[in-house]
């Protein structure tokens, strides 16, 4: 799809032509969009900042994801496990050395990473479906490994009650002082992802995802670039399940299972592969599914009762399942692509093309 | 070690590992013909298990009329399954095609949950509990002969799962359809081109792995009961497809044999650490078989051209 421009505009320099920003209005429109998200917190209801939590959690993880999955084209099916590493190292971090957020979460972030490259080793052998199986495995592994490891330190499958962390003197114990605490993270995690994407290293994944072999023939360094999708992947896994730990201030080896990392999978389809949009229109559609779900479910328990539990257990999976295989059948490129088929009709109006 | 409980945990380890070829098979089957690794294998055999239950107890059928409605139904599921969500994806890159499977098995899984509920249940017992079968190896240990202690489910649930997986590779070399099956496995189009029908070829396969599955399923649920966490024992079968080797069907008894074995093997240590790795054990074997030999035992190895 060529970017369609406005008559009079041209590309004068390379730096311009790779702009993301290209306007002043839009410096402006942006500077206004992160004042109004950042008064959120303050006006939004209880509810809504709770679904705003958990989406925009989802959203890093996916934007971690979208870069090994949909830039370099590498499925993994254990992106959860890595957030169940990060969770981990930040809680335990915290309550046995009593270290700020400050420091436990950029060091969680780098143990998932590093737990990510080993699991990512398989991929200098093997790719596609095999390289599926071996993150598969780690999605087994490591919440076995916490469930029987060190059983004084990482307490069984009880799992750890995590800390409230404390930033400037003030402890993030709300939802909404812990929606402040997202927002900026997800704010410098988009801008980290979109920048990598267009940059050397994320030109060298698509050319990987689009033709391995081609890919190797020009020089680009299959191994390293495979071993840095993964550690990028991880990374942001690690921030997003040190997060949602310190969020829900628990974890143990269920917390993310494989049914979440199937499920950040399918918001990454619903969303858009290799889209910077994707993402965050993947995980706010699919929790926002995941939400309607539960509502379905106990308003079907309160007609009848027996099934009240059941329902909601069972209409999450359901309507998931449903939604991404009527995707796949009718949307493949995901919400994304369609975003950008009506922004071009719409600077094409009256013509349809 | 626990040397003197090696012999009993092997055995049954190796035994346990029928049914684990059983489930391979059903993957097997789907990927030889079609290139798809079908992911929700778990729930098709969850849902011609508990099929089977509902007949066998709650319409108080006969237990072999029992099966055999479910064994049809599951092959009309597995029909099913394939026009409506495969057959559209003809075509589509790897990640979607995993992803659809993946999807089916999350959608039937909510499905069974919401049709049957979450319950524990008892599954008729085919085989008695009572009388296991003893055996007393040559092994000495404190001046008396190790006996080993096989469960009559156990023993019978392997016979009959090696027994299919024999019947299905006989079906695919000596029959005119297992023929076809193995030529449109080879190269589609080329297929296409001699006249054979590949949706059918497609479909014929994924009835057979609905029906391998619920056989497996019903296997396993006399020996473990019946409960929604019944699809997560496929889980262990994965492993053990790409052990014996993606396209291969003598490779999924070594594949499930040797994984049910590693599994009894760890389960006789004595130090509790390693006993509790049995749950992963099939995980650990998969990295390593990627690591040092990804194609498998007897896998085909690919060549790739630009």
């Amino acid at each position: 799809m060529t970017v369609l421009r406005p008559a009079g505009e041209f590309d004068e320099s390379y730096a311009y032509d790779m702009a993301i920003i290209r306007r002043p209005w839009q410096w402006v429109a942006l500077g206004l969009f992160v004042v109004a998200i950042y008064l959120l917190p303050a006006y939004a209801s209880q509810s809504a900042i709770s679904l705003i939590n958990r989406i925009a959690i989802s959203v890093i993880a996916v934007q971690g994801l979208n870069l090994l999955t949909g830039y370099t084209g590498q499925i993994s099916l254990g992106q959860a496990a890595f957030m169940t590493v990060g969770g981990y190292v930040s809680a335990l971090l915290m309550i046995n050395l009593e270290w700020s957020l400050f420091v436990t979460l950029p060091l969680a972030a780098l143990a998932a990473g590093v737990v990510g490259l080993i699991f990512g080793l398989p991929s200098l052998r093997v790719k596609g479906f095999y390289l599926t199986m071996s993150t598969l495995a780690a999605q087994f592994i490591i919440p076995w490994f916490t469930r029987n490891a060190f059983p004084d330190l990482l307490n069984g499958a009880q799992g750890l009650n995590v800390p409230v962390p404390v930033l400037f003197g003030v402890p993030i114990n709300s939802p909404q002082r812990f929606l402040y605490l997202t927002i900026t993270i997800l704010i410098i995690t988009t801008v980290v992802a979109s920048n990598a994407a267009r940059s050397r290293l994320g030109r060298a994944f698509v050319s990987i995802r689009d033709n391995d072999l081609a890919a190797e023939l020009l020089g680009v360094n299959l191994y390293k670039y495979k071993l840095q999708a993964f550690f990028l992947a991880s990374v942001y896994a690690g921030i997003a399940g040190a997060l949602s730990a310190h969020y829900l201030r628990h974890i143990n080896s269920e917390s993310f299972n494989l049914g979440d990392s199937i499920i950040l999978l399918g918001m990454l389809i619903v969303g858009g592969l290799g889209t910077n949009l994707g993402p965050f229109l993947g995980a706010a559609l699919v929790e926002l599914l995941i939400e309607l779900a539960t509502v379905a479910g106990s308003s079907l328990g309160s007609i009848a009762p027996s099934t009240a539990a059941g329902a909601v257990q069972a209409l999450r999976p359901l309507f998931f399942g449903a939604a991404l295989m009527l995707f796949l059948i009718f949307e493949p490129k995901g919400l994304a692509h369609r975003w950008q088929l009506i922004k071009a009709a719409w600077r094409l109006r009256p013509f349809s093309h | 070690m626990n040397w003197q409980l090696l012999p009993q945990f092997a055995v049954s380890g190796l035994l346990s590992g029928g049914p684990i070829a059983l489930m391979a098979l059903g993957i097997v089957l789907i990927f030889k013909s079609s290139y798809i690794f079908n992911f929700a294998q778990g729930q098709l055999l969850l849902l011609g298990t508990l099929l089977t239950w509902w007949l066998a107890v709650e319409r108080s059928f006969p237990l072999w009329m029992a099966i055999v409605v479910a064994l049809a139904a599951s092959a009309m599921l597995g029909l099913l399954i394939e026009r409506l969500t495969l057959r559209p994806m003809t075509g589509q890159p790897l990640l979607s095609i995993i992803l659809m499977t993946l999807a089916l098995g999350q959608f039937l899984q909510g499905m069974a949950l919401l049709l049957f509920g979450g319950t524990q249940r008892n599954f008729p017992q085919m085989f008695s509990a009572a009388n296991p079968y003893k055996i007393v190896t040559p092994f000495i240990y404190n001046g008396r002969n190790i006996q080993i202690i096989l469960k009559q489910n156990l023993v019978w649930s392997f016979v009959v799962a090696i027994l299919g997986v024999v019947l299905i590779a006989a079906f695919f070399r000596f029959t005119r359809a297992g023929l076809a099956m193995r030529g449109a496995s080879e190269d589609h189009e080329l297929a296409q081109s001699i006249g054979l029908r590949i949706n059918r070829i497609f479909g014929v396969s994924w009835a057979m792995a609905g029906v391998v599955a619920t056989v497996g399923g019903v296997l396993l649920a006399t020996s473990s009961g019946l409960d929604l966490n019944l699809s997560l024992l496929v889980l262990a079968a994965f492993p053990a497809v790409l052990l014996g080797g993606l396209e291969s069907i003598p490779g999924v008894i070594v594949g499930g044999l040797l994984i049910g074995l590693s599994q009894g093997l760890v389960s006789a240590s004595k130090i509790q650490f390693i006993r509790n790795s049995a749950e992963i054990m099939p995980y650990i074997v998969l990295m390593i078989v990627l690591l040092i030999r990804p194609e498998g035992l007897f896998g085909l190895k690919r060549i790739e051209r630009i």
